[in-house]
Protein backbone atom coordinates (compact mmCIF):
# COMPACT_ATOMS: atom_id res chain seq x y z
CA UNK A 1 0.00 0.00 0.00
CA UNK A 2 1.19 3.47 -0.87
CA UNK A 3 1.66 5.95 1.54
CA UNK A 4 -1.80 8.58 1.87
CA UNK A 5 -1.14 11.43 -0.16
CA UNK A 6 -3.64 14.52 -2.39
CA UNK A 7 -4.08 14.20 -5.84
CA UNK A 8 -4.45 16.69 -8.24
CA UNK A 9 -5.92 16.00 -11.59
CA UNK A 10 -5.61 18.98 -13.99
CA UNK A 11 -6.73 18.96 -17.55
CA UNK A 12 -4.98 21.95 -19.02
CA UNK A 13 -1.19 23.09 -18.11
CA UNK A 14 -2.46 26.64 -17.29
CA UNK A 15 -4.62 24.79 -14.15
CA UNK A 16 -1.40 22.39 -13.22
CA UNK A 17 0.85 25.41 -12.87
CA UNK A 18 -1.85 27.10 -10.91
CA UNK A 19 -1.87 23.92 -8.71
CA UNK A 20 1.83 23.20 -8.87
CA UNK A 21 2.16 27.32 -7.89
CA UNK A 22 -0.90 26.93 -4.87
CA UNK A 23 0.54 23.62 -3.50
CA UNK A 24 4.84 24.57 -3.38
CA UNK A 25 6.83 23.42 -2.05
CA UNK A 26 4.85 20.20 -1.25
CA UNK A 27 3.07 19.36 -4.20
CA UNK A 28 5.01 17.02 -6.44
CA UNK A 29 4.00 16.25 -10.27
CA UNK A 30 3.90 12.37 -11.32
CA UNK A 31 3.65 11.43 -15.20
CA UNK A 32 4.45 7.98 -15.97
CA UNK A 33 5.16 7.30 -12.54
CA UNK A 34 7.59 4.76 -13.20
CA UNK A 35 9.69 6.89 -10.54
CA UNK A 36 7.67 8.81 -8.33
CA UNK A 37 5.88 5.11 -7.62
CA UNK A 38 8.93 2.99 -6.04
CA UNK A 39 9.83 5.96 -4.54
CA UNK A 40 6.90 6.29 -2.79
CA UNK A 41 6.76 3.07 -2.06
CA UNK A 42 10.13 2.57 -0.43
CA UNK A 43 9.36 6.00 1.32
CA UNK A 44 12.14 8.09 -0.64
CA UNK A 45 10.04 10.87 -0.25
CA UNK A 46 6.39 11.42 1.46
CA UNK A 47 4.62 15.01 -0.73
CA UNK A 48 1.82 15.65 0.92
CA UNK A 49 0.28 16.38 -3.03
CA UNK A 50 0.96 14.86 -6.26
CA UNK A 51 -0.46 16.79 -9.55
CA UNK A 52 -0.96 14.25 -12.20
CA UNK A 53 0.40 15.66 -15.78
CA UNK A 54 0.47 12.56 -17.54
CA UNK A 55 -2.41 13.36 -20.66
CA UNK A 56 -1.63 17.06 -20.72
CA UNK A 57 -2.64 17.89 -24.30
CA UNK A 58 -1.05 20.74 -23.71
CA UNK A 59 2.80 18.66 -23.54
CA UNK A 60 2.26 16.07 -26.16
CA UNK A 61 3.82 15.21 -29.78
CA UNK A 62 7.09 15.99 -30.88
CA UNK A 63 7.44 18.69 -33.95
CA UNK A 64 9.88 20.11 -35.87
CA UNK A 65 9.73 24.11 -34.86
CA UNK A 66 12.61 26.97 -35.78
CA UNK A 67 15.38 24.71 -36.66
CA UNK A 68 14.36 22.84 -33.45
CA UNK A 69 13.22 18.90 -32.25
CA UNK A 70 10.69 20.01 -29.74
CA UNK A 71 9.97 16.96 -27.57
CA UNK A 72 6.70 17.27 -25.44
CA UNK A 73 7.11 17.42 -21.73
CA UNK A 74 5.08 14.36 -21.56
CA UNK A 75 6.23 12.24 -24.38
CA UNK A 76 7.05 8.95 -23.14
CA UNK A 77 10.23 7.20 -24.18
CA UNK A 78 8.06 4.73 -26.32
CA UNK A 79 6.89 7.31 -28.33
CA UNK A 80 10.50 8.66 -28.77
CA UNK A 81 11.21 5.47 -30.16
CA UNK A 82 8.53 5.15 -32.61
CA UNK A 83 8.82 8.89 -33.62
CA UNK A 84 10.05 9.74 -37.42
CA UNK A 85 11.58 12.99 -36.55
CA UNK A 86 13.80 11.37 -33.60
CA UNK A 87 15.09 8.68 -36.12
CA UNK A 88 15.90 11.08 -38.62
CA UNK A 89 17.65 14.00 -36.76
CA UNK A 90 18.38 12.31 -32.92
CA UNK A 91 19.05 8.23 -33.57
CA UNK A 92 21.42 8.89 -30.56
CA UNK A 93 18.94 9.10 -28.70
CA UNK A 94 16.48 6.50 -30.21
CA UNK A 95 19.24 4.58 -28.94
CA UNK A 96 19.37 5.63 -25.39
CA UNK A 97 15.86 5.14 -25.10
CA UNK A 98 16.00 1.76 -27.01
CA UNK A 99 18.29 0.79 -23.69
CA UNK A 100 15.83 2.55 -20.75
CA UNK A 101 14.31 -0.37 -18.65
CA UNK A 102 11.88 -2.70 -20.89
CA UNK A 103 8.56 -1.77 -23.24
CA UNK A 104 6.45 -1.79 -20.46
CA UNK A 105 8.34 1.27 -18.20
CA UNK A 106 9.13 2.63 -21.66
CA UNK A 107 5.00 2.78 -22.43
CA UNK A 108 4.93 5.04 -19.42
CA UNK A 109 8.23 6.65 -18.85
CA UNK A 110 8.50 10.49 -19.97
CA UNK A 111 11.43 11.65 -21.33
CA UNK A 112 10.90 14.77 -18.93
CA UNK A 113 10.21 12.99 -15.97
CA UNK A 114 13.68 11.00 -16.93
CA UNK A 115 15.63 14.40 -16.43
CA UNK A 116 13.28 15.68 -13.37
CA UNK A 117 14.15 12.35 -11.31
CA UNK A 118 18.03 13.24 -12.04
CA UNK A 119 19.15 10.13 -11.58
CA UNK A 120 23.29 9.78 -12.42
CA UNK A 121 22.32 7.07 -14.56
CA UNK A 122 19.58 8.76 -16.00
CA UNK A 123 19.71 7.18 -19.90
CA UNK A 124 18.20 10.33 -21.93
CA UNK A 125 20.91 12.52 -20.22
CA UNK A 126 23.75 11.64 -22.34
CA UNK A 127 22.34 11.67 -25.84
CA UNK A 128 20.26 15.28 -24.95
CA UNK A 129 23.59 16.44 -23.15
CA UNK A 130 25.20 15.50 -26.51
CA UNK A 131 22.71 17.43 -28.81
CA UNK A 132 23.13 20.28 -26.88
CA UNK A 133 19.66 20.24 -25.27
CA UNK A 134 17.25 22.76 -23.50
CA UNK A 135 15.16 22.19 -20.67
CA UNK A 136 11.92 24.63 -20.94
CA UNK A 137 10.69 25.12 -17.10
CA UNK A 138 6.91 26.60 -17.00
CA UNK A 139 5.55 28.39 -14.03
CA UNK A 140 2.63 30.61 -13.29
CA UNK A 141 5.14 33.45 -13.50
CA UNK A 142 5.88 32.04 -17.38
CA UNK A 143 8.98 29.99 -19.14
CA UNK A 144 12.38 30.00 -19.36
CA UNK A 145 15.17 27.72 -20.63
CA UNK A 146 17.76 26.42 -19.33
CA UNK A 147 20.70 24.14 -20.94
CA UNK A 148 20.63 20.70 -19.86
CA UNK A 149 24.33 21.06 -19.32
CA UNK A 150 23.15 23.37 -16.55
CA UNK A 151 19.89 21.69 -15.09
CA UNK A 152 21.98 18.99 -13.13
CA UNK A 153 22.83 19.99 -9.48
CA UNK A 154 23.86 16.57 -7.46
CA UNK A 155 22.00 13.26 -6.74
CA UNK A 156 18.03 13.83 -7.86
CA UNK A 157 18.72 17.46 -7.16
CA UNK A 158 18.03 19.82 -10.52
CA UNK A 159 17.46 23.48 -11.08
CA UNK A 160 13.62 23.03 -11.15
CA UNK A 161 11.70 24.95 -8.45
CA UNK A 162 9.00 23.07 -6.77
CA UNK A 163 6.25 25.37 -8.61
CA UNK A 164 7.96 24.64 -12.25
CA UNK A 165 7.33 21.78 -14.31
CA UNK A 166 9.18 20.38 -17.47
CA UNK A 167 6.99 21.52 -20.29
CA UNK A 168 9.63 20.48 -23.67
CA UNK A 169 12.90 19.08 -24.40
CA UNK A 170 14.43 21.77 -27.06
CA UNK A 171 17.24 19.71 -29.50
CA UNK A 172 18.79 22.10 -32.21
CA UNK A 173 18.50 20.39 -35.28
CA UNK A 174 22.58 19.06 -36.08
CA UNK A 175 24.28 19.72 -38.83
CA UNK A 176 23.98 16.83 -41.55
CA UNK A 177 27.93 15.99 -40.83
CA UNK A 178 27.40 15.31 -37.17
CA UNK A 179 27.37 11.46 -36.28
CA UNK A 180 26.54 10.46 -32.34
CA UNK A 181 27.06 7.07 -30.81
CA UNK A 182 25.50 6.33 -27.42
CA UNK A 183 26.84 3.00 -25.43
CA UNK A 184 25.11 1.44 -22.23
CA UNK A 185 26.97 -0.98 -19.85
CA UNK A 186 24.94 -2.52 -17.47
CA UNK A 187 24.27 -6.44 -15.75
CA UNK A 188 22.15 -7.40 -18.00
CA UNK A 189 20.65 -6.40 -21.35
CA UNK A 190 17.21 -4.91 -20.63
CA UNK A 191 15.44 -3.77 -17.57
CA UNK A 192 19.03 -2.54 -16.07
CA UNK A 193 20.32 0.51 -14.72
CA UNK A 194 23.85 1.58 -16.19
CA UNK A 195 27.10 1.04 -14.70
CA UNK A 196 28.39 3.78 -17.39
CA UNK A 197 26.28 5.22 -20.14
CA UNK A 198 27.90 6.98 -22.47
CA UNK A 199 26.87 9.48 -25.70
CA UNK A 200 29.50 10.58 -28.10
CA UNK A 201 29.22 13.32 -30.88
CA UNK A 202 31.24 14.46 -33.32
CA UNK A 203 30.43 17.12 -36.01
CA UNK A 204 33.17 17.03 -38.84
CA UNK A 205 34.63 19.78 -40.36
CA UNK A 206 35.33 19.70 -44.18
CA UNK A 207 38.67 18.67 -43.71
CA UNK A 208 38.16 15.66 -41.95
CA UNK A 209 38.73 16.81 -38.37
CA UNK A 210 36.60 17.45 -35.40
CA UNK A 211 34.75 20.47 -35.54
CA UNK A 212 32.78 19.97 -32.94
CA UNK A 213 33.14 17.39 -30.03
CA UNK A 214 30.41 16.64 -27.03
CA UNK A 215 31.48 13.67 -24.31
CA UNK A 216 28.20 12.58 -22.12
CA UNK A 217 29.23 10.27 -19.39
CA UNK A 218 26.21 8.77 -16.82
CA UNK A 219 26.23 7.04 -13.34
CA UNK A 220 30.07 8.16 -13.03
CA UNK A 221 29.66 11.15 -10.97
CA UNK A 222 26.99 12.36 -8.76
CA UNK A 223 25.24 13.55 -12.17
CA UNK A 224 25.10 12.94 -15.98
CA UNK A 225 28.44 14.71 -16.87
CA UNK A 226 30.18 16.72 -19.97
CA UNK A 227 34.19 15.33 -20.46
CA UNK A 228 35.29 18.66 -21.45
CA UNK A 229 38.82 18.10 -21.26
CA UNK A 230 38.20 15.15 -23.52
CA UNK A 231 35.97 17.27 -26.06
CA UNK A 232 38.53 20.15 -26.02
CA UNK A 233 40.95 17.36 -27.26
CA UNK A 234 39.25 16.51 -29.99
CA UNK A 235 38.19 20.21 -31.35
CA UNK A 236 40.39 20.95 -34.29
CA UNK A 237 41.91 17.39 -34.92
CA UNK A 238 41.21 14.34 -36.82
CA UNK A 239 39.88 11.37 -35.42
CA UNK A 240 43.38 9.44 -35.49
CA UNK A 241 43.94 6.05 -32.82
CA UNK A 242 46.07 8.74 -31.24
CA UNK A 243 43.43 11.46 -30.70
CA UNK A 244 40.82 8.59 -29.87
CA UNK A 245 42.80 7.11 -27.16
CA UNK A 246 43.83 10.00 -25.45
CA UNK A 247 40.18 11.55 -25.24
CA UNK A 248 38.98 8.37 -23.86
CA UNK A 249 41.68 8.85 -21.21
CA UNK A 250 40.25 11.84 -20.36
CA UNK A 251 37.46 11.50 -20.40
CA UNK A 252 37.66 8.03 -17.71
CA UNK A 253 39.87 11.09 -15.84
CA UNK A 254 36.93 13.32 -16.09
CA UNK A 255 34.88 10.95 -13.75
CA UNK A 256 33.98 10.84 -9.74
CA UNK A 257 32.87 6.98 -9.87
CA UNK A 258 31.87 5.50 -6.61
CA UNK A 259 31.57 1.63 -5.83
CA UNK A 260 28.19 0.25 -5.53
CA UNK A 261 25.90 -2.82 -5.82
CA UNK A 262 26.16 -2.56 -9.47
CA UNK A 263 29.86 -2.05 -10.06
CA UNK A 264 33.23 -0.66 -8.69
CA UNK A 265 35.05 3.05 -9.15
CA UNK A 266 37.48 1.38 -10.40
CA UNK A 267 35.80 -0.45 -13.31
CA UNK A 268 33.32 2.62 -13.86
CA UNK A 269 36.65 4.14 -14.67
CA UNK A 270 37.75 1.91 -16.71
CA UNK A 271 34.28 0.99 -18.90
CA UNK A 272 33.80 4.82 -19.16
CA UNK A 273 37.68 4.35 -21.51
CA UNK A 274 36.80 1.94 -23.46
CA UNK A 275 33.23 3.23 -23.91
CA UNK A 276 34.48 6.28 -25.40
CA UNK A 277 36.97 4.70 -27.48
CA UNK A 278 34.56 2.29 -29.06
CA UNK A 279 32.11 5.49 -29.95
CA UNK A 280 34.95 7.41 -31.09
CA UNK A 281 36.57 4.33 -33.30
CA UNK A 282 32.23 3.77 -34.39
CA UNK A 283 32.13 7.49 -35.72
CA UNK A 284 35.29 7.29 -37.14
CA UNK A 285 34.90 4.28 -39.55
CA UNK A 286 35.13 5.34 -42.83
CA UNK A 287 36.58 8.76 -42.26
CA UNK A 288 40.38 7.46 -40.44
CA UNK A 289 42.47 6.50 -43.27
CA UNK B 1 -8.21 11.75 1.11
CA UNK B 2 -11.42 11.13 0.09
CA UNK B 3 -12.66 7.96 -2.41
CA UNK B 4 -13.67 9.42 -5.97
CA UNK B 5 -15.68 7.78 -8.71
CA UNK B 6 -13.74 6.58 -11.73
CA UNK B 7 -14.70 4.30 -14.28
CA UNK B 8 -12.89 1.94 -15.54
CA UNK B 9 -13.68 -0.70 -18.93
CA UNK B 10 -11.95 -3.65 -18.04
CA UNK B 11 -11.83 -6.71 -20.74
CA UNK B 12 -14.93 -4.88 -22.25
CA UNK B 13 -16.79 -4.65 -19.08
CA UNK B 14 -17.41 -1.07 -18.05
CA UNK B 15 -17.30 -0.52 -13.67
CA UNK B 16 -17.67 2.64 -11.47
CA UNK B 17 -15.59 1.92 -8.49
CA UNK B 18 -14.77 4.73 -5.74
CA UNK B 19 -11.36 4.55 -4.97
CA UNK B 20 -8.59 6.77 -2.85
CA UNK B 21 -5.66 8.90 -4.65
CA UNK B 22 -3.24 6.04 -3.20
CA UNK B 23 -4.99 3.02 -4.90
CA UNK B 24 -2.55 1.63 -8.20
CA UNK B 25 -4.06 -0.16 -10.86
CA UNK B 26 -3.51 -2.90 -9.98
CA UNK B 27 -4.67 -3.17 -6.39
CA UNK B 28 -8.21 -2.01 -8.32
CA UNK B 29 -7.86 -4.47 -10.51
CA UNK B 30 -7.09 -7.67 -7.93
CA UNK B 31 -9.86 -6.10 -5.49
CA UNK B 32 -12.32 -5.81 -8.01
CA UNK B 33 -11.31 -9.83 -8.94
CA UNK B 34 -9.50 -9.46 -11.93
CA UNK B 35 -6.69 -11.49 -10.17
CA UNK B 36 -5.52 -12.98 -13.24
CA UNK B 37 -3.00 -9.35 -12.65
CA UNK B 38 -0.29 -10.60 -10.61
CA UNK B 39 1.03 -9.15 -7.85
CA UNK B 40 4.85 -9.92 -7.79
CA UNK B 41 7.52 -6.73 -7.44
CA UNK B 42 5.80 -3.56 -7.09
CA UNK B 43 8.46 -1.99 -8.30
CA UNK B 44 8.02 -2.07 -12.05
CA UNK B 45 10.61 -4.73 -12.46
CA UNK B 46 8.77 -8.21 -12.96
CA UNK B 47 6.16 -7.27 -15.33
CA UNK B 48 3.20 -9.72 -13.55
CA UNK B 49 1.28 -7.17 -13.23
CA UNK B 50 1.53 -6.15 -17.18
CA UNK B 51 -1.96 -5.07 -18.99
CA UNK B 52 -2.78 -3.20 -21.56
CA UNK B 53 -3.55 0.64 -20.61
CA UNK B 54 -5.04 1.52 -24.17
CA UNK B 55 -3.75 -0.73 -26.34
CA UNK B 56 -0.32 -0.26 -24.74
CA UNK B 57 1.24 -2.85 -22.33
CA UNK B 58 2.17 -1.33 -18.91
CA UNK B 59 2.82 -2.06 -15.51
CA UNK B 60 -0.59 -1.98 -13.42
CA UNK B 61 1.88 -1.59 -9.95
CA UNK B 62 3.29 2.30 -11.68
CA UNK B 63 -0.55 3.26 -12.70
CA UNK B 64 -2.53 5.21 -10.12
CA UNK B 65 -6.43 3.82 -10.93
CA UNK B 66 -7.00 7.71 -11.01
CA UNK B 67 -4.53 7.90 -13.94
CA UNK B 68 -6.85 5.65 -15.73
CA UNK B 69 -9.97 7.12 -14.95
CA UNK B 70 -12.21 6.62 -18.58
CA UNK B 71 -9.63 3.79 -20.05
CA UNK B 72 -9.74 0.77 -21.78
CA UNK B 73 -8.27 -2.23 -19.62
CA UNK B 74 -7.15 -5.91 -20.73
CA UNK B 75 -5.80 -8.47 -18.85
CA UNK B 76 -4.56 -11.74 -19.58
CA UNK B 77 -8.07 -13.62 -18.45
CA UNK B 78 -9.86 -10.80 -21.10
CA UNK B 79 -7.86 -12.34 -24.04
CA UNK B 80 -9.10 -16.12 -23.47
CA UNK B 81 -9.67 -18.33 -20.46
CA UNK B 82 -9.08 -22.39 -20.03
CA UNK B 83 -11.98 -22.85 -21.77
CA UNK B 84 -11.71 -20.36 -24.96
CA UNK B 85 -7.91 -19.88 -24.71
CA UNK B 86 -6.61 -16.93 -26.88
CA UNK B 87 -3.86 -18.32 -29.34
CA UNK B 88 -0.97 -16.79 -27.49
CA UNK B 89 -2.13 -18.71 -24.13
CA UNK B 90 -2.77 -22.20 -25.85
CA UNK B 91 0.65 -21.49 -27.85
CA UNK B 92 2.68 -21.17 -24.95
CA UNK B 93 0.59 -24.17 -23.07
CA UNK B 94 1.37 -26.38 -25.70
CA UNK B 95 5.29 -25.25 -26.01
CA UNK B 96 5.98 -26.03 -22.52
CA UNK B 97 6.65 -22.56 -21.65
CA UNK B 98 4.45 -21.99 -19.04
CA UNK B 99 6.25 -23.68 -15.80
CA UNK B 100 5.00 -22.21 -12.03
CA UNK B 101 3.06 -19.75 -14.57
CA UNK B 102 2.96 -16.58 -12.17
CA UNK B 103 4.73 -14.98 -14.97
CA UNK B 104 2.48 -15.78 -17.81
CA UNK B 105 -0.71 -13.47 -17.50
CA UNK B 106 2.48 -10.94 -18.00
CA UNK B 107 3.80 -12.58 -20.85
CA UNK B 108 0.78 -13.05 -22.63
CA UNK B 109 0.01 -9.53 -22.31
CA UNK B 110 3.74 -8.22 -23.63
CA UNK B 111 3.19 -10.68 -26.12
CA UNK B 112 -0.16 -9.39 -27.54
CA UNK B 113 1.06 -6.07 -27.38
CA UNK B 114 4.20 -6.80 -29.49
CA UNK B 115 2.04 -8.84 -32.06
CA UNK B 116 -0.72 -6.43 -32.08
CA UNK B 117 2.49 -3.68 -33.45
CA UNK B 118 4.92 -6.27 -35.32
CA UNK B 119 3.19 -9.54 -36.60
CA UNK B 120 6.20 -11.02 -37.52
CA UNK B 121 8.62 -10.19 -35.81
CA UNK B 122 12.23 -11.68 -35.27
CA UNK B 123 13.56 -13.74 -31.94
CA UNK B 124 15.33 -10.49 -30.98
CA UNK B 125 11.91 -8.32 -31.01
CA UNK B 126 10.76 -10.64 -29.32
CA UNK B 127 13.21 -10.96 -26.40
CA UNK B 128 12.94 -7.22 -26.39
CA UNK B 129 9.06 -7.01 -25.91
CA UNK B 130 9.36 -9.78 -23.17
CA UNK B 131 12.57 -8.33 -21.39
CA UNK B 132 10.38 -6.60 -18.74
CA UNK B 133 8.48 -9.91 -17.67
CA UNK B 134 10.87 -12.14 -15.21
CA UNK B 135 10.06 -15.75 -15.29
CA UNK B 136 12.28 -17.60 -12.78
CA UNK B 137 11.60 -21.11 -14.03
CA UNK B 138 12.08 -21.59 -18.09
CA UNK B 139 15.24 -19.55 -18.82
CA UNK B 140 12.73 -17.78 -21.70
CA UNK B 141 13.39 -20.70 -24.36
CA UNK B 142 10.25 -22.62 -24.07
CA UNK B 143 8.43 -18.92 -23.89
CA UNK B 144 10.42 -17.73 -26.70
CA UNK B 145 8.98 -20.64 -28.87
CA UNK B 146 5.87 -20.91 -27.37
CA UNK B 147 5.43 -16.84 -29.22
CA UNK B 148 6.84 -17.72 -32.46
CA UNK B 149 4.85 -20.76 -33.00
CA UNK B 150 1.99 -18.46 -33.04
CA UNK B 151 3.48 -16.23 -36.02
CA UNK B 152 4.59 -19.68 -37.57
CA UNK B 153 0.72 -20.59 -37.70
CA UNK B 154 -0.39 -16.99 -38.30
CA UNK B 155 -2.93 -17.84 -35.97
CA UNK B 156 -3.32 -14.70 -34.02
Amino acid sequence: MLPEFELLMPRTLPEALEMLAGRAPDGMPIAGGTNVIPDLRGGRYRPACLVNVAGLPELSGIRQEDGMLVIGGGVTIAEVLEDPLVARYAPVLREAARSLASPLVRNRATVAGNLANASPAADMAPPLLVLDAEVELASREGTRRVPLKDFFLGVRRTVRQPHELITAIRIPLPPAHSRARFFKVALRKADAIAVVNSAVRVDLGDNGSCQTARIALGAVAPTPIRAWEAERALEGHPLTPETIAQAARLAAEATRTIDDIRGSAAYRRHVTEVLVRRALEGIGVGIME
Amino acid sequence: MQPKLITLTINGRTHQVALKPNVTLLHALRDMGYTDVKNGCEKGDCGACAVLLNGRAVNSCLVLAWQADGAEITTAAGLGTVDRPHPIQEALADSGGVQCGFCIPGIVVSAKALLDRNPHPTEEEIREAISGNLCRCTGYALIVEGIRRIIASKNQ
